[in-house]
C-alpha cells in the first residue's frame, strides 16, 4: 500500500497508527464499563427474591414446623388454638399429584416416542405445535376445564381428588412430552440401527433399547414436571376444595391439598381473641400458613435436588 | 382455533413405508404411540369446545338476569362489559411484569452466557430455574406479608415526585395492595422463562461472528451489541411473549396480594382500582350461583383465547426463526 513512500515518511505513518492503536477509547471503554456493571447488577436483582423469598419462609416457619404439625390435621381446630396441623393437606396432595403422574407419564412418554419414533407428515407437525402451546395454558383455565368435564360427567355437585389430577395432568403432560423427547433425541441412531440388525423389531428396540438408554433422563424430567405441578393452588382452588378433616379416597369428596391450605390459612386472616382467653394466639392462621409454606417448598426443592441428581449419576456417557 | 396456525417446521426423517414388519405388537405399539398424539389434540380441543359449552349460558342471558341471580355481576352491565375492565387488568398486570422483567432478563441471560466464569455458569443458570421452582403461593404469602410492607415507602415516594405522570398517580394506597406491587411479584415469577430462552439463543450465537467482531476492535458490550443481540432479537421476542403468556394467566400472587377493583384505569399506586381475569376466578368462584360459575368460566375463556393466541405468535416466531437463522 505504502511502497511509494519514502522510508522517513513510512516511519511516520507507522508511529501514527501505533500510537492510535494504543490510545485508549475512553467513551467505549466507559460504555463498556458501565454495561458491564449493569449486566452483573442485572443478576444480582434476580437472586434478591430467591434469596428474600427462601429466607422469609424459613424464618416464620420454622418455629410451628414440627412432628405434630405434620401429624395433625385441622379437624375440630377453631379460632386462635394452638392447634391443627396438616397432615390432611399432605396426603391430600401427595394423592392427587400421584393421580396426576399416572395419567400424564404414559401419555407423556408415549407421545414422545410418537414424535420422535413414528413421527412424519401433519399430524406430528400439529401435535408438536399444540405441545409448545399447551405449555401455555393458564393454571385455572386447566382448572375449570376439569370442572366442566366433570360436571357434564357426573352432575353439578361433583367434588372429588380425581378432578385435582385431571387438571394438574393438563399442565403437566406438555412438559413431560418435551422433556421425554429431548431424551429420546439424545438417544444414538447407532444404536437403533445396531438392533435393527440384529432384527429386532421396532417395537422391541425402542422399550428395551431407547427407552433404557435415556431412562435417568426421562425420570428427571418426571419429577421436574411434579415439582412444578406439586405447587398449583389456582386449579386446585376450582376443583377439589376445602376441607378441614382427613380424606384418603381420590374418588370421593373434597380433599385439601397443601398450596390450598397455605392460601385458606392466608384468607383467613388474624384470629379473634377474646380478653379471656390464655392459649390464643392472634397470628395463628399466619403462622400455618407459613410453616405449610415451608413444608411446600422444601418438597419442592428435594425433588429437584433428586431429579438433578440422578440425571447427573445416571445418565447415559453418550460421548465418553 | 386449530385451522389458525402455521404448522411448525421439523426435520423429517425417511417417511415411513408400510412394511411387512407392521403388525402384531410394532402395529399395536405403533398405534398406541400415535393415539397418544392424537390424544393431545383431543384434549386441547376438549378444553375448549367444554369451557365454550359451560360458559354458553353466560354467554346467552342478558345482563340483568345474570345481576338478579350474582351479587357481584352489575345491574346494568352485559357480559362484555363487565369482562371488558378484566381484560384491561390482566393486559395492564402482563405488561407491566412484562416490562420489568424483560431487560432484566436480558442482562441475566448475558451474564450467565457472556460474562460469568465458565465454571459457575451452569450453577448460576440453576439458581435462576430455582425461583421457578417456587409455588406460586408461596409468591404470593410472601408479596402480600412481607413485600406489600417493604415498598410501601417506595410507592409513596413514587407517588409524591413522579405523581404527574398518570401512571403513577398518587396517593399510594397503604398498604401497598396495588397494581404495582403484583406486577413486581408477576415479574420475578416470568423472570426464569424469559431468562431461559434468552440464554439458548445467546449460547447459539455463531462463535465466528463474535470472534470477528472482537478481532476488529470491539469491546465485549461493543461485540454483544453487534453480533449477539441482532442474532437473538427474535429469540429474545418469543421469550418475552413466552413470559407474557405466563403472566396473562397468574392468578394466586394477584389475588394475594392486589386489592381488586374493576375500573379502567392507570393507577397503579392506588388500590381498589383493577382486577385481573384469573384472580377475579379464585376470588369469586367459592360461593357463585350456576349462572355467576357460567360468567367466570366465560371470562376464563377470554382468558384461554389470550393466551393461546400469545403462545401461538410465540411459537410461530420460534419456528420460523429455527427455518432463517443457519445457526442450527
Amino acid at each position: 500500500m505504502t511502497t511509494t513512500l519514502t522510508a522517513p515518511a513510512e516511519d511516520e505513518r507507522t508511529a501514527a497508527v501505533r500510537a492510535s492503536l494504543r490510545q485508549v477509547d475512553r467513551r467505549r471503554s466507559r460504555v463498556d464499563r458501565i454495561m458491564q456493571g449493569l449486566v452483573y447488577v442485572a443478576f444480582a436483582l434476580a437472586m434478591v427474591p430467591l434469596v428474600w423469598v427462601s429466607w422469609t419462609v424459613v424464618a416464620k416457619g420454622i418455629d410451628r414446623f414440627d412432628v405434630y404439625f405434620l401429624t395433625h390435621s385441622m379437624r375440630g381446630v377453631f379460632g386462635g388454638m394452638d392447634a391443627g396441623g396438616i397432615y390432611h393437606a399432605i396426603v391430600g396432595t401427595v394423592e392427587i399429584t400421584l393421580g396426576a403422574t399416572i395419567i400424564s407419564v404414559p401419555v407423556g412418554i408415549m407421545t414422545a416416542i410418537y414424535l420422535v419414533e413414528y413421527g412424519t407428515g401433519h399430524l406430528a407437525r400439529w401435535v408438536t405445535f399444540f405441545v409448545d402451546v399447551m405449555t401455555g395454558i393458564p393454571s385455572i383455565v386447566a382448572g375449570l376445564f376439569a370442572y366442566s368435564l366433570f360436571v357434564v360427567v357426573f352432575g353439578p355437585d361433583v367434588r372429588m381428588g380425581l378432578m385435582g389430577s385431571v387438571a394438574l395432568s393438563v399442565l403437566m403432560i406438555p412438559v413431560v412430552v418435551r422433556s421425554t423427547e429431548e431424551m429420546l433425541k439424545l438417544v444414538p441412531n447407532e444404536l437403533r440401527e445396531a438392533s435393527y440388525a440384529l432384527g429386532v423389531p421396532k417395537w422391541l428396540t425402542i422399550l428395551k433399547v431407547v427407552l433404557r438408554t435415556s431412562v435417568a433422563g426421562i425420570v428427571t424430567g418426571v419429577m421436574l414436571a411434579v415439582a412444578r405441578v406439586i405447587g398449583e393452588t389456582a386449579p386446585l382452588l376450582v376443583t377439589v376444595g376445602v376441607i378441614d378433616s382427613i380424606n384418603f379416597n381420590l374418588f370421593e369428596g373434597r380433599m385439601m391439598t397443601l398450596p390450598v391450605y397455605v392460601y385458606g390459612q392466608y384468607s383467613k386472616g388474624f384470629a379473634t381473641c377474646s380478653e379471656s382467653a390464655i392459649d390464643c394466639i392472634r397470628t395463628i392462621n399466619f403462622d400455618r400458613a407459613w410453616a405449610a409454606a415451608l413444608t411446600l417448598i422444601l418438597i419442592v426443592m428435594l425433588l429437584n435436588l433428586v431429579a438433578r441428581l440422578i440425571s447427573r449419576y445416571f445418565a447415559p456417557k453418550l460421548r465418553g | 382455533m386449530t385451522s389458525t396456525a402455521p404448522p411448525t417446521a421439523r426435520a423429517t426423517p425417511a417417511r415411513r413405508r408400510r412394511t411387512p414388519r407392521d403388525r402384531g405388537m410394532n402395529r399395536a405399539f405403533r398405534l398406541v404411540s400415535t393415539g397418544s398424539g392424537a390424544l393431545i389434540l383431543a384434549v386441547l380441543a376438549a378444553v375448549a369446545i367444554f369451557l365454550v359449552a359451560r360458559a354458553w349460558p353466560a354467554l346467552t342471558t342478558p345482563g340483568a338476569e345474570i345481576a338478579q341471580d350474582v351479587g357481584w355481576f352489575p345491574a346494568d352491565a352485559s357480559f362484555l362489559s363487565f369482562v371488558g375492565p378484566l381484560v384491561f387488568g390482566t393486559l395492564l398486570a402482563a405488561v407491566l411484569a412484562l416490562v420489568m422483567a424483560v431487560p432484566l432478563s436480558i442482562g441475566i441471560a448475558l451474564f450467565i452466557s457472556h460474562y460469568a466464569p465458565r465454571r459457575l455458569a451452569t450453577a448460576l443458570g440453576y439458581a435462576v430455574d430455582l425461583l421457578a421452582a417456587i409455588p406460586s403461593v408461596v409468591y404470593g404469602l410472601w408479596g402480600a406479608m412481607t413485600l406489600v410492607g417493604f415498598v410501601g415507602p417506595i410507592w409513596e415516594w413514587l407517588a409524591s415526585f413522579l405523581g404527574w405522570i398518570p401512571l403513577f398517580e398518587g396517593p399510594a394506597a397503604t398498604p401497598a395492595r396495588v397494581m404495582l406491587t403484583a406486577a413486581v411479584v408477576l415479574a420475578v415469577m416470568i423472570l426464569p422463562i424469559i431468562t431461559a430462552v434468552c440464554r439458548e439463543v445467546f449460547l447459539q450465537t455463531p462463535k465466528l461472528h463474535e470472534e470477528a467482531a472482537l478481532a476488529l476492535g470491539a469491546t465485549r458490550w461493543e461485540m454483544i451489541r453487534t453480533a449477539v443481540l441482532p442474532f437473538a432479537r427474535s429469540g429474545i421476542v418469543s421469550g418475552a411473549m413466552l413470559g407474557l403468556g405466563r403472566a396473562l394467566g397468574e392468578t394466586m400472587a394477584v389475588l394475594m396480594i392486589l386489592s381488586p377493583g374493576f375500573l379502567y384505569s392507570f393507577a397503579i399506586l392506588q388500590a381498589g382500582q383493577q382486577q385481573t381475569i384469573a384472580a377475579n376466578i379464585a376470588a369469586q368462584y367459592a360461593d357463585a350461583a350456576p349462572i355467576g360459575v357460567s360468567t367466570l368460566i366465560a371470562t376464563g375463556l377470554a382468558l384461554f383465547v389470550i393466551t393461546m393466541a400469545v403462545n401461538m405468535a410465540a411459537r410461530a416466531i420460534v419456528a420460523r426463526r429455527k427455518d432463517f437463522s443457519g445457526a442450527n
